[in-house]
């Protein structure tokens, strides 16, 4: 997996609450059996305006004006800052490819769907939860300021605002040290290879009926 | 004595390998389901790092999302549809598993309805899978939540995924409901309540009078619906409807097996003074049929009601929600939900395509016939057993003659991912569980209801009441 440490990057808003997978990559990019590509189809209904399907060139697509990823000020952003909520739905983790394929690397928002907020980190994306208020805050500033950016600092557990306004959040220990060694979960399971044989072992002797 | 545990803490505490001192847990895994659209990233990378499967015997798999619904001798048209369902067909070859029911074969189905109906699903176990309504399955006391892809491969390569102890909420349901409510009404009614995030970060455990009084199939709705509640997993203790719901199914144990498993699965519930986080009560004679009528499933009301009206809200990213979601719906504020006319129904999806479901549905349809103005009524059971089952009760001559078209299992147009989708600004009365844009096809407008009301709205063209047909 990718490491993630540090993060200067210009922030898009998307001022919606509850946006779901199925907005994020429709079901029909789902199709897919590879990991990577789907970048260009991120949140392709609002995107475009016309109906997407896999395979299609997407270069030549009518683009919706409106959708603030298609303002030519935030091209290039690598945090995207998000209200409540974000990420429910379905758990396709094609989701979070889409988000790291198009470029983002960090999610600012108030809440995140549990499946969503968890198949991010598998994917080298920093999920960050601050305080409703501040969302609000920053939407206005980003707003408000052509190329806002912020800065993120994983290790240290701070999202900084240009002024050097510094807000703290929180995140899980063991994600955040998977996430700045760029570790792989299963490897890291695999170390544990014995005790979980040894579970199974006891498992299987205590209620052999789910061992069938 | 030892303390009073809640069904979560009693599951969650015996499947811990082993716990990190932050509370990252490694928890074993039971019952690995395995469908075609959330695998195939996760066995390619299993492949990469030179990995097999730790235990075959854990997986049970089929192929739903992408399957069509009718016309199975023509096979799958659709090229990259085909070519997902063999490269699940290859994997599951390739591996083995403890079950495999592919595209055809008379046990194939919704994964989340296969599952139970096997007693693949079983009291006491942890259940997994690259799909969110896997919430479904903590309707028989087993902890069954969504995982995604790299998890998939985690579960795959080590039986075991990384988690931490979730906060535990009891919604109790207490009283008797009214007639004509059923388990989806119930979901839709608690939704509505809690909001979709309200469950963000809890298990919730349903109890209550009206919750031990609802059938197996009852509890699977509920509980396939407390993702949308924002829980990872919802589940229902065990009780004698559940053991006699197992009891003789292909997968669950018998002779003397069976009578250890049920000494155990007896135990499977939350102990009397057991403290939960969080706690919610709803009288159960307070709900009524309930009909989404907006993009997410807490924009619900009453059968009876009308749609809201956003410049009634004070928060402004609630109203802005809200006026969104009637302009996609194409809703008016104010308008009478029984005066919603519907372009198509669906009766299907892994909440309610169910043999109950469907003879509900039935009861509604017989000697009745479809609205003309309604273009298609897709009945779509959850299985090929269900599908069995149905047409031995002659379910399937009473959707055919009401003007209902009987199919082939899957997952259908709850997510549209095969031929069966709405049109653009197409509305739909649908039994599914979500009702996001573009949900059922790009532009489609879906409202979320109960079998009873889908059927009613089928024959009556817009939302009605089962006892206003004639
Ligand atoms: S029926 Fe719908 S919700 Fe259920 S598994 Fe299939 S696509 Fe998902």
């Amino acid at each position: 997996m990718r490491a993630f440490t540090q993060l200067d990057g210009l922030v898009a808003p998307l001022d919606r609450a509850n946006v779901d997978t199925d907005a994020i990559i429709p079901k029909q990019f789902l199709k897919s059996i590879q990991r990577s590509g789907f970048g260009p189809n991120l949140f392709d209904e609002w995107r475009y305006l016309d109906q997407g399907a896999p395979g299609k060139d997407n270069a030549g697509r009518p683009l919706n004006p409106d959708f603030v990823l298609n303002q030519p000020r935030y091209a290039g952003a690598q945090i995207l800052l998000t209200r409540d909520n974000f990420g429910c739905g379905s758990s396709r983790e094609h989701a979070p490819w889409a988000l790291d394929d198009y470029g983002f690397r960090a999610l600012v928002g108030s809440s995140f769907a549990d499946i969503f907020f968890n198949n991010c980190f598998k994917n080298g994306v920093l999920p960050i939860c601050l305080p409703a208020e501040v969302i609000d805050r920053l939407f206005a500033a980003c707003l408000a300021t052509e190329g806002y950016r912020l800065s993120i600092d994983l290790a240290a557990q701070q999202v900084c605002e240009p002024d050097g306004t510094a807000h703290a959040f929180e995140v899980d220990p063991f994600r955040k040290e998977c996430l700045l060694n760029g570790w792989d979960d299963i490897g890291l399971t695999l170390r544990h290879a014995d005790e979980i044989r040894a579970f199974e072992a006891a498992r299987k002797a205590a209620h052999p009926y789910y061992f069938r | 004595m030892q303390q009073a545990q809640t069904l979560y803490e009693k599951l969650w505490s015996s499947h811990v390998v082993r716990e990190e001192a932050d509370g990252t847990a490694l928890i074993y895994i039971d019952r690995h389901l395995v469908h075609e659209v959330t695998s195939p990233q996760a066995f390619e990378g299993l492949k990469l790092a030179g990995r097999t499967p730790w235990r075959t015997g854990s997986i049970v798999a089929t192929a739903d999302h992408n399957t069509p619904t009718d016309h199975w001798d023509e096979g799958i048209k659709d090229p990259v549809s085909r070519q997902q369902v063999e490269t699940l067909d290859a994997n599951i070859r390739a591996v083995g598993a403890l079950a495999y029911f592919p595209f055809k074969d008379e046990r194939q189905g919704i994964v989340h309805v296969i599952g139970p109906e096997n007693g693949a699903t079983l009291p006491g176990m942890t259940v997994v899978c690259g799909d969110s309504h896997t919430s479904t399955h903590g309707a028989f006391g087993c902890l069954a939540h969504g995982i995604g892809t790299s998890e998939v491969e985690h579960v795959l390569a080590t039986q075991c995924l990384l988690q931490k102890r979730s906060k535990t909420l009891l919604i109790s349901v207490d009283g008797t409901l009214a007639p004509g409510v059923s388990a989806k009404d119930v979901a839709l009614a608690i939704i509505g309540h809690i909001g979709t995030a309200g469950g963000t970060g809890y298990a919730i455990e349903f109890g209550g009078s009206a919750i031990r009084g609802l059938s197996m199939e009852g509890r699977m709705t509920l509980c396939n619906m407390a993702i949308e509640a924002g829980a990872r997993a919802g589940m229902v203790a065990v009780d004698e409807v559940t053991i006699n719901y197992l009891k003789g199914r292909p997968y669950a144990p018998d002779g003397a097996a069976w009578d250890q498993a049920v000494a155990y699965w007896r135990t499977l519930h939350s102990d009397p003074g057991a403290r939960f986080d969080k706690g919610v009560n709803i009288d159960a004679a307070t709900i009524r049929p309930q009909v989404t009528w907006g993009t997410s499933p807490e924009m619900v009301t009453d059968l009876d009601g009308a749609v809201p009206d956003p410049a009634a809200v004070s928060d402004p990213v609630k109203r802005e929600g809200m006026s969104r979601a009637l302009a996609y719906m194409g809703l008016a504020a104010g308008t009478p939900i029984k005066r919603i006319a519907v372009d198509r129904v669906f009766i299907g999806s892994c909440t309610n395509s169910r043999i109950e479901d469907l003879r509900v549905a039935a009861e509604v349809a017989r000697g009745r016939h479809k609205a003309d103005s309604v273009k298609q009524v897709l009945v779509v059971p959850g299985s090929g057993l269900v599908k069995r089952q149905a047409e031995a009760e002659g379910l399937d001559k009473v959707f055919v003659a009401a003007g209902f078209e009987w199919r082939e299992p899957g997952c259908s147009m709850c997510l549209a991912m095969n031929a069966d989708r709405l049109e653009p600004g197409e509305r739909c009365a649908s039994t599914s569980n979500r009702n996001f844009e573009g949900r059922q096809g790009a532009g489609g407008r879906t409202h979320l209801v109960s079998p009873a009301l889908a059927a009613a709205a089928a024959i009556a063209g817009h939302f009605a009441d089962v006892g206003e047909l004639n």
